[in-house]
């Protein structure tokens, strides 16, 4: 009996309206996010302008690519719309994945857990028949498929809710809830809103009550929207909660696209109420369509990818967990920190300098950052441990390439995290430019020293 | 089942957040009141210290005037003081890059140095230059004059010799002239603007890029990393560079004053900081009380101490830092680490306990 609840059917069907309607969305959010990422001039500033960029292990090779960046970012819109309208949408999904990936890898200063959460979404999205219904390529082709197997939407689920509950379990720790940073460094800042932010925004109270909450949230939210009876009220709390932080934090399209994105928790009924509105209001289409009941991958197919999706699904639950292998404190280090849906846990800055030394003469000068790196660039590079060696490489090959001989490169650097002092973060004896880039642990980051511990996940 | 459930959630967080709000006591009762720190800079330090200069500035003028017109040695004597003051009190205010100071650029065309002399003597010989001209901003301004009252030649016969017998000593009068009249008019431009827009400055109190507190506490800290601890100490003392510049200090012609100017910026800093009345001994509403009001008096602390300590390495410099780097360069670096350490706080501790973003990119965050 037990046993039973928890046997997966994969030969189940169910409505394709769902899925097609997340295409759309999806699409058109990120449409919408390129175009404003232009709009905003970040093309220029955070892809051109940089003399240098942070890449990723085993990246180095993608890089901006010049003026052609814009095109890159034309390819990546225009695939967008493309996968909206389900027009060609296997190679627009494909295009759009590669095209936002590159970007992605381009330069880490920019990582994002909302970039890396389209990453992956749209990796999904190749392989599912997400075309089958209220699509154009089901408009041309004058054919088009009610029902698909029930796994292709329940995966869309299960990284949602692979997310929302990893984001809540990495909360679980006394910074977040017992000092209720950084919301507490954060929320008080926000003295400017209206109504809210000389008062409920200044309140010890309410720093407490928004960490226990947004961990009880991530937690809960899943089964409220898994289970029919409070799904409503669920996606209730999706809209308030994702709305709240987008008018307290600078995170773009990233409510919009979660919010969008819940709507897949749904049975069909709404999803086929907002096609039906789409049909009457704005397509006014009136042409009728074949309609195929049923929506089959071949076995093969089918087999393919379902060991890869279990492939990726386990990746999925086991990556944001790679940084128990490490030793020290995971905010210091940041060791395995990204790709862990790790979300708004930190307040941490920096202020790192390099000297240059004469290995041979101990003759040295210091590095004046601003001279290789944007201001954001250097921001990030601060307290981050790989973008300081991976710059202090860049620092030893370009002295090297002047005609300086015997370089070394020493860092002096102090970081401050959570609202404690700052302190020293790297040994400042050891030569970066004799370490190897890897994914060993770092040595040369002295230990986290402070007497405020974080214990916890 | 819902009902339940949601009752739950809402008690759940209605205990956690009443229980530990009783653990730990309320540490923000109210927020700080920025206008009140932007109405004692202002009212306080920046409009006392821009009259204060500006008074000064158009003394140094006057000099300039009297010794133009009778080029002597009781004049000379009269011009160097008057500059040495004026330029003493222009460390009070150089830290202030906003409204029409920085429109104009303001302390580019004040202080910039080393002077390329080679743009002064060429302006002097050609008798006709463009001073607003951003080409000429290392040809004007304070370091321009330290070079003509001071640098023309080894003795001061020699110089007033330039001013009196030498050929073109109508040229060099003029330079001189036409130098202090544009210091002169920029400063009256500056402060007249400054009280004309001293209400909308003291209301913008926003946490926004283009506030008046966020621009202001920006402003501190890049006037403190870049103009006083690299200008003044770092860039001469060879920190940047393979081999020590003493020709790059501040006042360099008159040679035994650096000591003195960057002693005077690191009180002007100082004061900034601990909301000090110019030349007074009252303070106000400050970086430091607005610390201490967020509960982080543990970086007010720390931070004024180690301006302090700062201060007291310098005082072991000699007075001029061309000689001191020359003779034993460690010191020097000694109090450019000391200086350093404080960037450190300012930049990282007291920028995150305000939450001020520190550069102007707007990027989405997490």
């Amino acid at each position: 009996m037990f046993m039973k609840r928890f046997k997966y059917n994969f030969k189940e069907q169910t409505n394709a309206a769902p899925l097609a309607i997340f295409r759309l969305f999806f699409g058109l959010m990120m449409f919408a996010s390129i175009v404003r990422f232009w709009a905003n001039g970040w093309i220029e500033k955070l892809y051109l302008l940089p003399k240098f960029h942070f890449s990723y292990y085993g990246f180095s090779w993608v890089k901006p690519i010049g003026d052609y960046t814009y095109l890159l970012f034309i390819i990546c819109g225009a695939s967008a719309i493309f996968v909206a309208i389900g027009y060609k949408y296997r190679i627009a999904i494909i295009t759009f994945f590669l095209s936002f990936l590159y970007i992605e890898l381009m330069d880490k200063t920019t990582y994002l857990n909302h970039y890396y959460f389209i990453s992956i979404i749209s990796f999904l999205l190749i392989f599912l028949p997400a075309n089958a219904y209220f699509s154009l390529d089901a408009f041309v082709q004058k054919k088009q498929y009610k029902l698909i197997p029930k796994w292709t939407i329940d995966s869309i689920k299960l990284m949602l809710v692979i997310i929302y509950l990893t984001a809540g379990f990495v909360k679980l720790n006394s910074d977040w809830l017992f000092r209720a940073m950084p919301l507490k460094i954060w929320l008080p800042s926000k003295y400017d809103l209206p109504f809210i932010g000389e008062n409920l925004m200044q309140q010890n109270w309410f720093h407490f009550a928004m960490s226990w909450s947004g961990m009880l949230y991530d937690l809960v939210i899943p089964f409220l929207l898994l289970y029919k009876r409070t799904r409503f009220v669920a996606f209730l709390f999706v809209v308030f909660f994702h709305v709240f932080t987008k008018v307290l934090f600078p995170i773009g399209m990233f409510p919009y696209i979660m919010i969008v994105s819940a709507l897949i928790f749904f049975d069909a009924t709404l999803h086929n109420k907002i096609i039906n509105f789409i049909k009457k209001y704005i397509t006014k289409s009136k042409k009728n369509l074949l309609i195929e009941p049923n929506f089959y991958f071949s076995k093969l197919k089918s087999k393919v990818i379902l060991s890869l999706f279990a492939v990726f699904f386990a990746i999925q639950m086991l990556l944001p967990w790679r940084s128990l292998l490490y030793p020290g404190e995971l905010f210091w280090t940041e060791e395995g920190y990204r790709f862990s849906w790790r979300v708004m846990l930190m307040e941490k800055a920096g202020s790192t300098n390099f000297k240059i030394v004469n290995l041979n003469s101990g003759a040295s000068f210091r590095v004046n950052n601003t001279d290789f790196l944007t201001s954001f660039q250097e921001k990030q590079m601060s307290y981050q441990p790989d973008f300081i060696l991976e710059y202090a490489h860049f620092l030893g090959d370009h002295f090297t390439k002047q005609g300086h001989k015997n370089v070394g490169v020493f860092a002096t650097s102090y970081v401050a995290l959570n609202g404690r002092l700052s302190t020293r973060f790297i040994n400042e004896k050891v030569d970066l430019y004799q370490q190897k880039v890897s994914f060993a642990h770092k040595k040369w980051i002295l230990p986290f020293q402070s007497k405020i511990k974080i214990k916890g996940i | 089942m819902f009902r339940r459930f949601l009752l739950l959630f809402v008690s759940i967080i209605t205990i956690y957040a009443c229980s530990s709000s009783e653990e730990i006591a309320p540490i923000i009762a109210d927020s700080f009141d920025r206008n009140a720190l932007l109405e004692n800079i202002a009212d306080n330090i920046i409009i006392p210290a821009y009259e204060d200069f500006s008074g000064k500035m158009s003394a140094l003028k006057s000099a300039g005037d009297s010794f133009s017109a009778a080029p002597n040695q009781t004049n000379l004597e009269a011009l160097r003081a008057s500059w040495f003051v004026a330029y003493k009190t222009w460390q009070h205010i150089e830290m202030f890059d906003i409204g029409k100071a920085e429109e104009l650029q303001f302390k580019f065309y004040m202080n910039i140095y080393p002077v390329t002399v080679s743009d002064i003597e060429d302006n002097i010989a050609n008798g006709s230059y463009d001073l607003d001209n951003v080409n000429n901003q290392d040809a004007q301004g304070f370091p321009a004059l330290d070079y003509l009252i001071y640098g023309l030649a080894d003795s001061d016969a020699a110089i007033l010799e330039k001013y009196t017998t030498a050929e073109n000593n109508d040229n060099y009068k003029n330079y001189l002239i036409a130098i202090l009249n544009q210091m002169n008019t920029l400063t009256t431009s500056v402060v007249s603007d400054f009280k004309v827009q001293r209400n909308d400055f003291v209301i913008s109190g926003d946490n926004t890029a283009t506030s008046s507190v966020n621009k202001l506490i920006n402003d501190y800290i890049f006037y403190y990393e870049k103009g006083l601890r690299a200008n003044k100490f770092g860039i001469p003392a060879g920190i940047f560079s393979s081999t020590p510049l003493p020709g790059k200090v501040e006042g360099q012609y008159k040679n035994d004053v650096s000591r003195e100017l960057a002693l005077e910026a690191l009180t002007a800093v100082q004061n900034m900081f601990e909301g000090k009345h110019y030349n007074a001994s009252t303070t106000g509403a400050s970086y430091k009380s607005y610390l201490i009001k967020l509960d982080r008096a543990d970086i007010a602390d720390v931070t004024a101490s180690q301006f302090n300590t700062a201060a007291t390495q310098i005082q072991t410099l000699t007075p001029s830092f061309a000689a001191q780097i020359n003779t034993d360069n460690t010191a020097m670096t000694k109090a450019y680490d000391e200086l350093q350490k404080a960037v450190v706080l300012l930049k990282v501790d007291m920028l995150q306990a305000f939450n001020v973003s520190i550069d102007y990119v707007d990027a989405d965050g997490d």
